[in-house]
């Protein structure tokens, strides 16, 4: 089969490679009938993210139809059902999965050992991401292995249609749960760092959620104009004070509840001297992540605010302003979105009309393109925002 | 962050799918070029650094050593941000560099040098290399470039099928926030 496969930093090429076989009872193999490139994408592509092999292969945003199903699935699964596969791999049984926890899984990653020695206790197995996550390969080819697949799946209706459904696998429920994380008040200003494919579906939660004014931070016009016609007002970084506009619109008081949906490749700009900073000790390895909207977002929260983090970060962060966000009385919530937690209910309001988060999609493509567009969303140009490709 | 995957000896598992064909990749050809000039600069920046007299012997620039080592720290910076993703900075730094190797070569081409036929040699291998440079910088410069104009204005995906309006505030009807994501509550008990 064909699909997009890691060979270093930036080279990411449409390989043809060996067709995924049932490994294991609770095993599903997928035709996959779309997929998507996301930003976490673009951190593996940059070759930010540790323990990535040559002959990896990319995608954890994907759907299709069931082919296959392993013994132990089939009262769950059957071979022509269509589904969409959740990014997090989940066991449904362990205590984390019964909590709701399903990002920090228990049972489905494969690389126990490796993830325990570098994060002291392993998270859960991901799809197309690094081998401390389990290193599965991924969605962006014609064919998935699901492993576990009786719980690792959303079944969704043929009344919708692919574009419709395909982000409850990944940035749909990240953008909810980085609002939900805020649990949002009427009253609360909801200021969100980064309008990519995250920060728009973030925006449309929080409007859903009901804050009194939702706020969009980026530099990139397509960007903030999709980010206003979802209900935001926008900020462009480089054009005015972030710290500033965000205190004019909240009388003085900063934002109650901020979401970061950048992560750790937050621009490098001459008028953020501290990103020079980072990328400077970035590129000699003294420091893995550039934190900058962090400490923007500690700065300006109001007292007793709540910082909300869907944007990855990777291993270690310099400079971050512990003694503001202590002396503040900060709540911080992050974390790999737990999918399944929230995707029935998320499917419940696309097909009540709540919301079609296919107003995100910019670009339709062949999984061939693909390599291609990896290049274009990356460098943001032909005014892309989010990229599908179809095997 | 490959040599940490070496490192930690990590494998691909049995099963996976393994790569049969290679395809065409995401790397055009000013990345190729660029990466070349950043290996270039690295071997290049190490000599400087560790062999700073080869080089002033050949082009009979003997005493200034000290200022071949610095050069070869420089050399190194080139090396490394050209090799990054910032790899447009990186070729535009080299061109820098090289307006600044020319002008340490100038001294050298006076007759009084005996080894001044040497440096007329440098000096013609700077100026090839500075022209090869600025083609580079310009390739790849144009092949990640954002154009400033032309954006497509997305204002009408609201991504609210019933309006923007409407969706204010809709979910809240019905969606109960879970225990483990609630905010302190406003009032504390037995305070209002
Ligand atoms: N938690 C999860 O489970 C999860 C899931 C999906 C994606 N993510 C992460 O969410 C993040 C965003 O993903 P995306 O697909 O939207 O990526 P993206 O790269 O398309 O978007 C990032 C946006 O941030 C903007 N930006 C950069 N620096 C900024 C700054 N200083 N201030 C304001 N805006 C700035 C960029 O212009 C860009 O529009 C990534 O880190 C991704 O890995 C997390
Ligand atoms: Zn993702
Ligand atoms: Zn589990």
């Amino acid at each position: 089969m064909k699909a997009l496969v890691w060979h270093g930093k930036e080279d990411i090429r449409c390989d043809q490679v060996s067709d995924p076989e049932i490994e294991d009872p609770r095993d599903a193999i997928v035709k996959v009938t779309s997929c998507a490139i996301c930003g976490s994408d673009l951190h593996l592509f940059h070759n930010f993210i540790p323990a990535m092999l040559p002959g990896d292969i990319m995608g954890h945003e994907m759907m299709g139809e069931v082919m296959e199903v392993g013994s132990a699935a089939k009262g769950k699964l059957k071979v022509g059902d269509r589904i969409v596969v959740p990014f997090t791999i989940i066991c449904g049984e362990c205590d984390q999965c019964k909590r709701g926890n399903f990002s920090v899984c228990e049972r489905t990653n494969r690389k126990k050992e490796l993830a325990s020695k570098v994060f002291g206790h392993p998270t859960a197995g991901l799809f197309g991401y690094t081998h401390l996550t389990g290193g599965y390969p991924g969605g962006q080819a014609e064919y998935l292995r699901v492993p576990f697949a009786d719980a690792t799946h959303i079944k969704v209706p043929d009344s919708l249609k692919d574009e419709q459904v395909l982000f409850l696998g990944d940035i749909f429920p990240t953008g909810w749960q980085a609002a939900v994380q805020c649990d949002i008040e009427p009253t609360d200003t909801v200021a969100i760092w980064g309008c990519g494919p995250v920060g728009q579906m973030a925006i449309r939660s929080a409007v859903l959620l009901g804050a009194k004014q939702v706020v969009a931070i980026d530099c990139i016009p397509e960007r903030l104009s999709m980010a206003e016609a979802g209900g935001a007002i926008t900020i462009n970084f480089e054009e005015e004070s972030v710290v500033g506009r965000l205190n004019d619109l909240t009388s003085g008081k900063g934002p109650e509840k901020c979401i970061d949906a950048i992560g750790l490749e937050a621009h490098v700009t001459p008028t953020q001297p501290d990103t020079l900073l980072d990328r400077a000790k970035q590129m000699v390895m003294l420091e893995s992540d550039r934190p900058h909207v962090l400490r923007e977002m500690i700065y300006v929260c109001r007292t007793a605010g709540t910082i909300s983090i869907p944007g990855v970060y990777g291993g270690l962060v310099d400079k971050f302003p512990m003694g503001l966000a202590m002396n503040k009385g900060l709540t911080f919530r992050m974390g790999q979105t737990h999918v399944n937690r929230w995707t029935d209910d998320l499917l419940r309001r696309i097909e009540e009309g709540q919301i079609d988060p296919s107003f995100v999609i910019t670009h339709t493509v062949r999984l061939e393109d693909g390599p291609e567009m990896y290049k274009v969303f990356r460098d943001k140009q032909d005014s892309c925002v989010k990229v599908v490709l179809k095997p | 962050m490959i040599a940490f995957s070496r490192l930690s000896g990590i494998a691909r598992s049995k099963g996976d799918p393994k790569v049969l064909r290679t395809g065409p990749s995401s790397l055009g050809g000013a990345d190729r070029l660029a990466r070349g000039l950043g290996w270039f600069s690295i071997g290049l920046g190490l000599t400087e650094l560790l062999a700073p007299r080869l080089i002033t012997r050949a082009v009979g620039l003997r005493g200034r050593e000290g200022l071949v080592r610095a050069f070869g720290v420089r050399e190194l910076g080139h090396g490394v941000l050209s090799l990054s993703v910032d790899k447009q900075a990186g070729l535009w730094s080299r061109v820098a560099g090289d307006v600044l190797d020319i002008v340490a070569v100038l001294p050298a081409l006076s007759p009084a040098n005996r080894k001044h036929g040497n440096a007329e040699l440098a000096l013609i291998m700077l100026l090839g290399v500075t022209v090869l440079d600025v083609l580079a910088a310009q390739g790849v410069s144009a092949r990640h470039r954002r154009p400033p104009t032309g954006w497509r204005s997305y204002s009408d995906r609201s991504g609210f099928p019933q309006g923007a309006e409407r969706a204010r505030g809709a979910a809240r009807r019905d969606f109960q926030t879970a225990s483990d994501t609630q905010a302190p509550p406003a009032i504390a008990p037995g305070v209002a």
